[in-house]
């Protein structure tokens, strides 16, 4: 199941009428509970408009008289509806209900996949494929209309915001990062300069940090040839990762985790491709 | 204007909005008596392309409990559900202390503050001009 097939549980807690409120403090728990469980709730009063629930399973809580949850079904027959009593139950019984019910409905399960993922400012884009040919990981591809996308983001490594580095418009955002512009924070004059920079840097170190990972590593395996140092190797390969990481702000696992220099080669020179084809070059 | 819908993003899965704002928040939220979505993780739901989100983003007025408005306004514009610029108001629990964000969710008045465009100074390009001709003609 990928991300966009899997349907989510929605939560509703009814406290409008028919059901009884629920004190703040056990409203404010119960909230909170099910949303570090991953889970969306809509707080719904019988005024107001929550967002409606589509495309995924509703489950419906409440205090009922009698303990008594009432029957309903979706008159449009699009939802699957289940309504529970949450009378005598505290915080932490109430999510192990919900989560009960997410298991029997087979609805998405949350807090397996952590979001991180790359989100274009296409106000900022000039649509010029940097991000597309240096991702190693094909999160990028283009729409029919050959524009940028973030298309595969469950493919995108966990606090790793390289692509935003190389960006020249810094138009790239991970909005978990922990600083601007990254972070989504208003780009300033400053910004831009230093991100243009950045892109300079990686172009005195040979053109792309690929390939300066590519030709450390070649010259590293020939030294490795002649010297039959081991050591020596690791130690080089060790310097050509710390040097990255603190470029790029990429963390050392998302380095020490990439493929041989002949798989990054390769995937370097697909995604190249794939840009230049969009481009129309 | 009718009430605006209120959207509370937990940011669940990070540690980048403080603790005690959102828990603040929530709570306000919870005392007031208005109804309310809450999302364990917008950026989730983003990815999902959740239909909720374009649901929130149909025209109606709204306010966003979340993180920056550039990137809230993204998140759902990826997810296919472009906010109304005029008419969504995002409160940024990364810079914006609890009581402010909780006064402006449960504020009638609706402040829209998406960005419409780019925001940099340079991208002035009259101001610039000018700048870069006096520069040009000093001796």
């Amino acid at each position: 199941m990928s991300l966009l097939t899997e349907n989510p549980l929605r939560v509703v807690l009814y406290e409008g009428n028919g059901s009884q409120p629920l004190p703040a403090e056990e409203r404010y728990a119960t909230i909170r509970a099910l949303l570090e469980r991953g889970f969306a709730v809509t707080r719904a009063t019988g005024a107001g408009t929550p967002a409606p629930a589509l495309k995924s399973h509703l489950l419906v809580l409440g205090r009922f008289p009698g303990g008594q949850a009432p029957l309903a079904e979706d008159r449009m027959g699009e939802v699957e509806l289940r309504i529970k009593d949450i009378g005598g139950l505290d915080a932490p019984a109430i999510a192990e209900v919900v989560e009960k019910v997410r298991f029997e409905t087979h609805a998405a399960r949350h807090g397996d996949w952590r979001p991180w993922f790359p989100v274009i400012d296409y106000d900022r884009c000039t649509n010029c494929m940097q991000c597309l040919s240096f991702c190693l990981f094909g999160v990028y591809g283009v729409d029919t209309d050959k524009r940028i996308q973030a298309q595969n983001q469950d493919n995108c490594k966990t606090n790793c915001p390289a692509c935003s580095r190389v960006c020249p418009e810094a138009a790239i955002m991970f909005p978990k990062y922990k600083a601007g512009p990254i972070n989504g924070d208003a780009v300033s004059d400053t910004d831009l300069q230093r991100e243009k920079m950045k892109v300079d840097i990686s172009a005195l170190l040979g053109g792309d940090v690929y390939s300066l990972l590519r030709s450390r590593s070649q010259r590293a395996q020939s030294r490795f040839s002649k010297e039959r140092d081991a050591d020596k190797a690791l130690h080089e390969r060790q310097k050509c990762l710390a040097k990255l990481a603190q470029l790029g702000d990429i963390p050392a696992e998302v380095l020490m985790s990439l493929p041989s220099p002949e798989e990054i080669a390769r995937r370097a020179e697909e995604a190249a491709a794939r840009a230049k084809a969009a481009l129309g070059n | 204007m009718s009430q605006p819908r209120i959207l509370f993003c937990n940011c669940t899965y990070a540690q980048v909005i403080p603790a005690d704002v959102k828990a603040e928040v929530l709570r306000k939220l919870c005392e007031s008596g208005v109804a309310f979505d809450a999302v364990a993780d917008l950026c989730e739901l983003s990815a999902r392309h959740d239909p909720s989100l374009k649901a929130l983003a149909d025209g109606a007025p709204a306010k966003i409990a979340a993180c920056f408005p550039r990137a809230v306004k993204w998140l759902f514009a990826s997810a296919g559900a472009a906010l109304s610029p005029v008419a969504t108001e995002v409160l940024n629990m990364r810079a914006q202390s609890a009581e402010e964000v909780a006064d402006a969710l449960l504020h009638r008045e609706l402040k829209p503050n998406l960005p419409r465009a780019k925001a940099t100074c340079s991208d002035a390009p009259v101001a610039q001009t000018v700048e870069r001709a006096a520069l040009t003609a000093s001796p």
